[in-house]
């Protein structure tokens, strides 16, 4: 893939690392001509479409689908009856159970809206009308809807996310001062605009899979595992995607069908979900629940936190959404207690939504601070600086940086916040209530090893190739940018080719990981291929830097030159030409060296390599305060967000403009975390019946209201080799507390469960 | 999706002799029947299409009211500047309805037809129970989810909500729906769902709406349409109401009041107790806030709908504020002026 006639904007200092460049491939997605993976043409193409489970748990006795097959079109049709000699795949943990046979269409269901049976014609339409003749027969088995069915029990404790130091509870019982909460956070969805789904095509055994992907390589990898086949026969295809939130990090069901019946039939298949199928066929947020004592002093100084949350899983595997993952790090406090147990129930496995753990984690213990403060007549200002954490007590160790301090007076400051009335309900126009509320979030920095090619070409034209995901984020962009900022050359100069699992591997679009891991790996490697044209130039006979008697040379404004002026300055076209070069090819990653092609394979497609914020001698976050204005209609209860100020701690910034993009993004969908977002459950069986996009409801245009954002980060080299942390998860991280506690601000009523909707507040 | 017949009626007299074949369905703008047909809901064996039959369009208004076509769409309707001058609740209830493109697309005529979104109505497959897709056959949404059901008119068979936005300005002002046959009251042609809760309106099979009149009255010109709801724009109503108002010579005494509600009701719904309460009162906030009380007797909460019954008089009154103080600006409520 490449990306034509990138555009220029501004100065030429854009298109430098910390430049202000637009996105590269902005223009081709406006305009349409950015291809999706449900828009590659095929020949031949055939269509799939699945058959889902109707029970919330039992077993399919018996598909009747003679009449179906009989339908016009249909070409196929694949029930739990068919054996498809899949294996399952490595998981998230990188652990793989031996030769246990994978079944997506499983006869066991498990819950309401399972794929259980798969209908293949030549066109969609013809395979939606054979489905509605299939006959399928249950045997029904008890269920549990959701964490709030009374069947739910209490699930089972994490030991691994039990965390405790002083003594908690004592300190709790002698604090003069407490408060005590429960906040809930309901199942919520990724609702990107793109819908999941994908082309699979075979050339013998050779699996080609246009599908969009938060990671090319990590999916490549479970398509070749399910089938048995090298992962070098599998090329998995993602250059664009529209929005991925988390949700399209991993293969799915539906991917394995595609491919499967691809093959069985001969013929490419494309699958596309339908947008309630988005809502069943891979998991949004876990449902929460959280209760959070807090002691303090008089004064405000918090003398102990203890935190109980719980989060849904499904039946079949276990993905804890973690509520204490923010609780131990945002406050200063010498006595700890969090535990986290996971419910199992009758709904697909949750996964990570942007923000996972921190994001309702974040809504518990910020919200319980402003609980605090108010209880102690306090600024929710002050109770944060008063209670300002000096290191890490978790993990013991120092921060890398933390300028969240910084966050909160910075923010507070443009926000305006010293003109704040304290009162509850002491702030209004008319009949409109307005209340202020701060909310803090953190998201750790997280790497992962990650490889890139550089090519020089002959008509100087520099080549970025890394098999890394843009998923609207700007990976392109700032890898253009970390190019042009090497060579010297402008950023149009640069082609960068991504989205594909022959390319050289990367970290997952995930976990905030991206930019840092893959800038670390381009510039590697960019610097290694000037070092290497240095090299040529300073000892290659035709070269005419040879005699300079320079050691090396220098690379800027679009020249090569010696660095004292010492001899003639060319081109980066005029030196390859010089040099007989039709190109020159330079790959470099960011793992050890001497890794093997084993220990290559690994890093790329699994988590195993994956480097956790404490792993080394610091504690390194991303850090934010967010200031929410909300207006509340006294009357009617409705809560409109007037007005929000988010000051962030992601250290450099790569590309500012992208940045804020990322930042206001995450707002946004904190916006509608915080005020419309709630899957709604039938607890009669376990049915999320507003999956839609008509009854689930996201922010409109006229929701949102300006943001400003500030950074007030530094450069943090231990965070990574550029200097960057984080910054796509940590956006949305507090915001739904900043406005919860708005709203409390506002009107005296604390919310706890979110989302916070009118009938809530009349 | 399923095989049908495609008819591009000639007239609106072979539309209708072809719309009362069993299976047959009428295609406006289309954006209740795609989307119905995409749900598993409309399952028609004929389409025909009448977008291009003359006659059924425009918009007329005089001194004596207006008169809209039935092809006439949502967005024309809205964005008249008479309609808004003698009509504001009419035009203000079509521009706070769907999303700008829908409005674009969508008639009149088959905005008043558009289904519930009672989302058990629209799942089907997991739902089979609903008596008013499949008369009968129970209704799922009682002991559901029910926090857009609806609080009045419901019955033991059908709990869901009518929709609309326009229709309560319709009944509200007395507009007559035209039909090539005869002409009915508004407030007549929607019914209560009762023990047969599939039929949503008095039409008969083959009988097409060809047209909306709506007389001119001092109450329609000082009226207003306000509609709350948790999101901004592009949801349906939590609770709406529809107000026009007329004072005597004195500026205070009621001389007349309409008020509808929507989001509340099975149907679009006149609240007459409220109006003959207030007229020939005083309209001060007491005399408000007892009446608009009164909208709610017969209201049955299934729980999560409950707090409609404290929402709707009070959206009702904020709209009789409105008036009353006017000259009323346009309304894009949703807490918020």
């Amino acid at each position: 893939m490449t990306i034509m006639e990138p555009r220029k904007h501004g100065d030429a200092s854009d298109g430098m690392i910390g430049g202000r460049q637009s996105r590269f491939e902005g223009s081709l997605k406006v305009t349409g001509a950015a291809t999706y993976a449900l828009e590659y043409p095929a020949e031949n193409l055939a269509h799939a479409i699945l058959v889902q489970a109707t029970i919330p748990a039992g077993k399919v006795v018996s598909v009747d689908k003679a009449a179906a097959l009989a339908a016009p079109g249909v070409l196929m049709i694949l029930t739990p009856e068919d054996d498809f000699g899949m294996t399952v795949a490595t998981d998230w943990g990188g652990n793989r159970p031996d030769n246990q046979p994978y079944y997506p269409l499983p006869r066991d269901v498990k819950y309401n809206g399972e794929p259980i049976v798969a209908v293949v014609a030549e066109s969609r339409e013809q395979a939606f009308e054979a489905a509605k003749l299939i006959c399928i027969r249950y045997e029904a088995a008890p269920h549990v809807a959701s964490i709030a069915d009374p069947k739910a029990g209490e699930g089972q404790v994490m030991d691994n996310l039990t965390t405790k130091w002083g003594d908690a509870e004592a300190a709790f019982a002698a604090a003069p001062v407490k408060i005590e909460g429960e906040y809930r956070t309901p199942r919520e969805y990724h609702v990107a605009m793109e819908p999941h789904g994908l082309t699979a095509k075979w050339d013998g055994n050779e699996l080609t899979i246009w599908e969009p992907s938060q990671w090319s390589h990590g999916m490549a990898r479970t398509y070749s595992e399910w089938f048995n086949i090298p992962y070098e026969d599998v090329r998995l295809i993602s250059p664009f995607i529209g929005g991925g939130f988390g949700s399209k990090g991993g293969a799915l069901a539906h991917g394995a069908v595609a491919a499967f019946a691809s093959r069985k039939l001969g013929r490419p298949i494309r699958l596309a979900l339908t947008r309630p199928q988005n809502f069943t066929n891979y998991g949004g947020r876990a449902a929460t629940y959280q209760s959070i004592k807090l002691g303090a002093t008089e004064d405000g100084i918090l003398q102990s936190i203890i935190h109980r949350g719980a989060s849904e899983t499904s039946t079949y595997a276990t993905w804890p959404e973690q509520t204490g993952a923010a609780t131990p790090i945002l406050y200063k406090v010498e006595n700890f207690s969090s535990q986290h147990r996971v419910v199992p129930v009758n709904s697909v496995t949750p996964g990570a939504l942007r923000g996972p753990g921190k994001n309702p984690s974040s809504f518990g213990i910020e919200s319980a601070m402003e609980e605090l403060a108010y209880k102690l007549n306090m600024d929710p200002l002050d109770i944060r600086l008063k209670n300002y954490n000096d290191f890490d007590r978790q993990s013991n160790k120092p921060w890398s940086t933390r300028r969240l301090r910084e966050a909160l007076t910075e923010g507070a400051e443009a926000f305006g916040w010293s003109k704040r009335s304290h009162a509850p309900r002491s702030m209004r126009e008319g009949k409109t209530l307005i209340g202020w509320g701060i909310g803090c979030g953190t998201f750790p920095v997280i790497q992962a090893p990650s490889e890139a090619m550089i090519r020089i070409l002959g008509n100087g034209r520099v080549e970025v190739v890394s098999g890394a995901i843009d998923m609207g984020q700007g990976t392109y962009t700032i890898l253009a940018q970390t190019a042009a900022d090497v060579f010297g050359i402008p950023v149009d100069q640069v082609e960068v080719h991504l989205g594909d699992s022959r390319l050289p591997g990367a970290a997952i679009a995930g976990g905030s990981m991206l930019a840092g891991s893959i800038l670390g790996a381009v510039h590697k490697a960019a610097t290694a291929a000037r070092d290497e044209l240095i090299g040529l130039a300073l000892s290659d006979a035709k070269s005419p830097l040879r005699d300079t008697g320079a050691n090396t040379l220098a690379f800027a404004g679009g020249r090569i030159t010696p660095p004292r002026g010492e001899g003639p300055s060319l081109t980066l076209p005029e030196l390859m030409a010089a040099l007989g070069r039709e190109q020159l090819e330079t790959t470099r990653n960011t793992l050890p060296d001497g890794a093997s092609a084993e220990e290559q394979r690994q890093a790329w497609t699994t988590m195993a390599k994956v480097q956790g914020p404490t792993m080394g001698e610091f504690s390194m976050h991303s850090w934010c305060a967010h200031f929410a204005e909300v207006r509340v209609d006294e009357d009617f209860g409705t809560v409109r967000v007037s007005r929000m100020v988010s000051a962030f701690d992601c250290g450099r910034l790569y590309n500012p403009r992208l940045v804020e993009s990322q930042w206001r993004g995450g707002i946004i969908m904190g916006i509608g975390q915080a005020l419309l977002e709630e899957g709604l459950v039938d607890l009669r069986n376990g049915r999320t019946v507003n999956g839609n996009a008509g009854d689930y409801l996201v922010p409109t245009n006229s929701d949102i209201p300006d943001i400003q954002t500030i950074s007030v980060g530094v450069p943090d080299y231990n965070a990574s080799a550029l200097g960057g942390k984080g910054v796509g998860e940590v956006g949305i991280v507090g915001v739904a507390a900043s406005i919860a506690n708005a709203v409390y601000h506002a009107t005296g009523k604390r919310v706890r469960d979110l989302p916070i909707t009118l009938e809530k507040l009349i | 999706m399923r095989d049908f017949s495609y008819l591009r009626a000639a007239s609106t007299e072979e539309a209708s002799q072809a719309a009362r074949e069993a299976g047959a369905m009428l295609l406006a703008g289309g954006t209740t029947l795609l989307d119905l047909a995409k749900c598993g809901v409309a399952e028609p064996d004929t389409v025909i299409d009448i977008t291009h039959l003359s006659g059924l369009g425009g918009i007329a208004v005089d001194a004596n009211g207006a008169m809209i076509g039935a092809l006439a769409k949502m967005g024309e309707v809205a964005d008249d500047p008479l309609i808004k001058a003698a009509f504001p609740a009419v035009a203000e209830s079509l521009s706070l309805a769907a999303s700008q493109q829908l409005r674009n697309m969508a008639t009149i005529g088959g905005n008043l037809l558009q289904r519930t979104r009672c989302t058990y109505f629209r799942d089907p497959a997991v739902f089979p129970a609903c008596n008013k897709r499949n008369p009968g056959s129970g209704c799922s949404a009682m002991g559901g989810v029910t926090r857009n059901h609806a609080v009045l008119g419901t019955s033991e068979a059908c709990i869901a909500s009518n929709p609309g936005d326009l229709a309560l300005a319709l009944v509200a002002f007395d507009a007559v729906i035209e039909t090539g046959s005869r002409k009915v009251a508004a407030d007549d042609f929607f019914l209560l769902p009762g023990h047969t809760p599939e039929k949503e309106t008095v039409l008969q099979p083959g009988e097409i709406i060809t047209g909306i009149s709506i007389p001119a009255s001092a109450a329609a010109k000082n009226s207003t349409y306000l509609k709350v709801r948790d999101r901004q724009s592009y949801e349906f109503a939590a609770a709406s109401a529809a107000v026009g108002l007329e004072f005597e010579m004195d500026g205070k005494t009621v001389r007349d009041i309409r008020v509808a509600l929507g989001g509340v009701a099975t149907k679009p719904w006149r609240a007459r107790a409220v109006e003959k309460a207030l007229i020939g009162k005083v309209l001060d906030l007491v005399a408000i806030e007892k009446a608009t009380k009164l909208a709610m007797e017969g209201a049955v909460s299934h729980g999560d709908n409950h707090y409609k019954i404290d929402l709707a008089p009070r959206v009702i009154a904020r709209a009789i504020m409105k008036v009353a103080t006017s000259n009323v600006a346009p309304s894009n409520v949703g807490g918020l002026a």
